[in-house]
């Protein structure tokens, strides 16, 4: 279908950029996302609250802070979705908190991910009392309940800010993963090129990074998105009780106002609601994007097809 | 028997990761912010419960840190907890055995409830593939598990409560009735618990349907489930004894990860619903101040669910007599 012949005689399938776009990393996962409904979906999801954290401005015209409208407002035309209890306008909030949510969300992923991989492939990779250690480190704070850990520390450290936060949901999200990567780890170990790749002598950490670690793309890109969602879940949990920082815009700190305030029962619950959606929306997007993945790795749990006659 | 041992071995060491966790923390925190409260705790609480606060946290430090920890574990094994600041002057092991039962009854039932449910609708939605069950559930599930559990709660409490007033607001019974085991009061209690435990029950059972289905799916395909249709077995024996026992294994295993995911989100309902639990409890403490009791009921729910963990373990061992005799 792609190796159309160009004017030129030349199969387009090998050579050009849009061809060799294709053929690597970036351009399999684009097609993993647009072959797949559900990942669609997710990506979309996604994308749009990219924008909304890059430019919120463009969206919303108001001050998410400034406490300048009468309180209470049912949505009009001025007030997308009314005001809060203290004269804010609800809908310039909710743009405005996307920033905040999203990026302790991703960067929680990111860095609970790194340290799952490091864990995980040195385990499996060294083997022996090493490995013995690390697995059993991983396997305790697998069933560790996290969430009271969580309220534990952040009670400990109150309103020490984003960092924190960040920093509580590594501790408590990363031992999933590096379960997972030591399992795969473990079976690729003594494969050929790996074994080729010691016996020229390259250096232990080279193997790991540069041929170990290519192979496990597609768990560890898994593990990202699982560990996210969770990160979403949980720093929303947080800042709702009030053991996030309460002077910032995020969803989570939202939910925490208009809980103070009743809101559900003082008649604005579109204050309540909304955050939770969002959260929900992206809670969603990541776990569409996590399933959707599953099928790609894994043909046996691709949805059947109906047979035609 | 080697399996039971390495089983009891890990459930050791965790209770003691989980113990040293709880006496590092307040001393690894900058500033140590128990001496603050112990400063507003002065004058009020007799000698001997100051001591048992000041070994837990460490103020006053006279002693080396090894001898701090042995007579916090000391204190711990022996049920002295210390004062309850928020529950004042009741002691924490009291308010911490008032609150377990409710916990207990609402996560315990629906957890159980949960797994037996989302076990037998992924069985059913494997066997029968493309089916209504296999396309309408687990896209579905997908999305309501990513939900926050406390947002459905919200969203419950609106719906049932606030608008409809079908159910009561919160908390686990009437202001107005005395506790007792009559049918009006277990009524009552029954009628605070629904809405909670719905939430519960919608947002913790999709895990379960989707892992069960997915690993279904893959022992569908295993010779023994070939060999046993082709002795001719019934499908109900096939499905349940061939399939379903060893797609279940897995599930188990996992059933040790869920669960502190699932008390992790009850905290959150309990909190929403004011239903007065260990979740409830642990952020009132939190708000209060009252690192004695937080910590204290951080340790009750993390031998909780190392204990429910453990019995999962004999549960594999009875269905899978691999875990028997290898291991």
């Amino acid at each position: 279908m792609s190796t159309a012949t160009l004017p030129g005689g030349r199969l387009s399938g090998a050579q050009g950029p849009w061809a060799r776009f294709r053929a690597g990393p970036v351009g399999g996962l684009a097609r993993a996302i647009s072959s797949n409904r559900k990942a669609t979906a997710g990506f979309v999801i996604l994308i749009v609250f990219c924008f909304l954290a890059a430019f919120p401005g463009l969206v919303a015209h108001d001050n998410p802070q400034a406490e300048i409208y009468t309180p209470t407002l049912a949505p009009s035309g001025a007030h997308l979705l009314g005001t809060t209890a203290y004269g804010q306008d609800l809908f310039a909030q909710l743009i405005y908190s996307t920033r905040e949510s999203l990026l302790i969300a991703l960067a929680a992923g990111l860095l609970a991910t790194l340290l799952s991989v490091i864990v995980g492939v040195t385990a499996a990779y060294l083997g022996g009392l090493i490995d013995n250690v690390l697995s059993l480190v991983t396997d305790i704070f697998l069933v560790i309940p996290a969430f009271p850990l969580i309220v534990v520390i952040a009670a400990y450290s109150k309103n020490g800010g984003d960092p924190i936060l960040i920093a509580v949901l590594v501790v408590t999200g990363w031992s999933y993963g590096a379960r997972q990567l030591r399992v795969q780890a473990l079976s690729i170990r003594d494969r050929d090129f790996l074994v080729a790749a010691r016996l020229r002598g390259e250096r232990r950490w080279r193997v790991i990074v540069s041929e170990m670690l290519p192979t496990m793309t597609s768990l560890i890109v898994a593990i990202f998105l699982g560990t996210t969602l969770y990160a979403i879940v949980a720093a929303a949990g947080l800042q709702f009780v009030g053991l996030g920082n309460p002077d910032t815009l995020s969803w989570g700190t939202m939910l925490y106002w208009a809980q103070n305030n009743e809101a559900l029962q003082a008649g604005s619950p579109l204050w309540a609601i909304m955050p939770g959606v969002c959260i929900a929306m992206l809670g969603a997007a990541f776990a569409l994007l996590n399933y959707a993945f599953d099928e790609v790795s894994n043909p046996a749990l691709r949805p059947v097809r109906k047979r035609r006659r | 028997m080697r399996y039971v041992l390495r089983r009891l071995g890990f459930f050791v060491a965790t209770l003691w990761a989980c113990l040293t966790i709880n006496f590092a923390l307040p001393r690894l925190m900058p500033g140590n912010p128990a001496v603050a409260m112990m400063v507003r705790f002065k004058g009020r609480v007799n000698g001997q419960a100051l001591k048992a606060l000041e070994i837990a946290f460490g103020v006053n430090n006279g002693e080396s840190a090894i001898r701090q920890y042995f007579a916090y574990l000391g204190n711990t094994f022996t049920g002295h907890f210390g004062v309850s600041l928020t529950f004042f002057p009741d002691q924490v092991s009291h308010v911490v055995s008032s609150a377990l039962p409710w916990t207990i009854g609402l996560v315990g039932i629906t957890t159980v409830l949960a797994f037996i449910a989302g076990t037998l609708v992924g069985m059913l939605a494997a066997w029968r593939r493309g089916g209504l069950l296999d396309s309408v559930f687990p896209p579905l599930f997908v999305i309501v598990s990513a939900f926050p559990y406390f947002f459905l709660a919200l969203m419950g409490l609106l719906l049932f409560s606030v608008t409809l007033h079908w159910l009561p607001l919160g908390f686990g019974y009437s202001n107005t009735d005395t506790v007792s085991f009559s049918w009006h009061y277990i009524g009552d209690v029954l009628d605070h618990a629904l809405l909670p435990a719905t939430v519960i029950l919608v947002t913790s059972v999709g895990g379960w349907v989707l892992t069960m289905r997915n690993n279904m799916i893959s022992t569908l395909s295993e010779d023994y489930v070939r060999m046993a249709r082709a002795k001719g077995l019934s499908p109900a024996r096939i499905m349940f004894a061939y399939a379903g026992r060893n797609a279940v294994l897995p599930n188990l295993t996992g059933f040790a990860m869920s669960l502190g995911f699932v008390v992790s989100g009850a905290i959150l309902v309990e909190y929403v619903f004011s239903y007065p639990g260990v979740g409830y409890i642990l952020l009132s403490a939190v708000e209060n101040e009252d690192y004695a009791l937080m910590q204290t009921l951080f340790l009750f729910i993390t031998v909780a669910v190392l204990l429910a963990i453990l019995a999962m373990d004999f549960v594999t061992m009875a269905l899978d007599p691999r875990a028997r005799t290898q291991a």
